[in-house]
């Protein structure tokens, strides 16, 4: 006789799909909480915005003190003073993914649109056309594919070897690793809790031995642990994201080193 | 026993619940040894950012940033394991 039921984990496509959600075309919870992202983004600047006090509070403090992080942590430590243009795309990028990410542990929605691919893909595109873009228009067409492809200081014997490699990581691998890193951090955090509660589920009620069930405690407090660990990543993987994007635009602009 | 035999050598029986269970196995190492060098990686990159903070605590915000960058690069490879390990085990 088995102790346990069989652990009933589900198909991953039940993970991070929304069954019986409605019939219209195009709408899945995916797309609704990016909706709602967007919207809490749009809504937190126009209402700090509306009324601007000299000595802020509230909600101001609050965007204030997110735009000074974004300055002083992100934006002047990889693209220096003249990267100051930048500043509302990367204000926005960086609450927009902590907004998607931080629906991981809230209540009831539990689940981070970041974590399916389409959404970080998007992103990194756009990052992608962005920093190319600037490069190009800097540095010209061949000037920026020579800061990208031929590092200085490299020998001319080795630049047959060196340079495709650099041009397959700069122009080619950097959207992909970038879109993958946030779309694969929040998916394995989203497992990772739907394991420990399936578990702690499946010892509390699907357990043919009694003396087993007060074992569920175990998952269930590594649930409570996790679900902190998903807070702390949501943040820096927003961050991450956030100071990524500045530090290829800043490669891209500052092409003499 | 020439029925056992024949039973036994019968590679049809089963073969699908094999390839099955090889699949999960394959993912299973695979994603342990993607993540052993990232691994290794990280623990360099933090040993050695806390290294540079404790012998100059006042720039020790330059040094977070630049070890969370490092991180970010050294743990790209574990997570495209990770992809992998997805795309073995669940399709």
């Amino acid at each position: 006789m088995p102790i346990l039921a069989s652990l009933n984990f589900p198909p991953i496509g039940e993970l991070v799909d929304w069954k019986h959600f409605g019939g219209i075309p195009g709408l899945n919870k995916t797309t609704l909480l990016v909706v709602i992202a967007a919207l809490v983004t749009l809504g937190l600047f126009v209402a700090a915005g509306r009324k601007r006090a000299l000595v802020p509070t509230g909600v101001q403090n609050v965007v204030e003190s997110i735009v000074e992080f974004v300055t002083d942590g992100i934006i002047l430590e990889t693209m220096g003073p003249e990267g100051m243009g930048y500043l509302p795309l990367l204000v926005t990028m960086f609450c927009f993914i902590f907004f998607c990410n931080i629906f991981e542990v809230l209540p009831i929605v539990q689940f981070p649109p970041t974590s399916r691919m389409a959404i970080p893909l998007i992103l990194a595109v756009m990052v992608w056309v962005l920093y190319n873009a600037v490069g190009v228009r800097r540095n010209g067409l061949f000037g920026y594919l020579k800061s990208q492809m031929i590092p200085p200081g490299v020998p001319a014997a080795l630049l047959l070897l060196v340079a495709p490699i650099e041009f397959f990581t700069n122009i080619i691998l950097r959207p992909f690793t970038l879109a993958v890193r946030l779309f694969a951090n929040m998916l394995a955090g989203h497992l990772l809790l739907v394991t420990f509660a399936v578990l702690t589920d499946t010892l509390l009620f699907h357990n043919s031995v009694v003396f087993l069930k007060p074992v569920a405690v175990l998952p269930a407090a590594m649930d409570v642990g996790l679900t902190a660990f998903e807070v702390l990543v949501a943040v820096l993987q927003a961050f991450i994201f956030t100071i990524l994007t500045a530090v290829y635009l800043g490669l891209s602009m500052h092409t003499e080193h | 026993m020439i029925h056992s035999l024949l039973a036994a050598t019968d590679v049809t029986i089963g073969s699908k619940e094999v390839l099955k269970g090889l699949g999960a196995v394959g993912a299973g190492i695979g994603y342990g040894a993607a993540a052993i060098g990232p691994g290794i990686g990280i623990g360099i990159v933090v040993g050695n950012a806390i290294t540079a903070m404790a012998r100059q605590p006042e720039s020790a915000g330059v040094a977070r940033t630049t070890m969370f960058l490092g991180i970010a690069f050294t743990e790209a490879l574990a997570l495209i394991g990770f992809v992998v390990f997805i795309l073995l085990k669940f399709t």
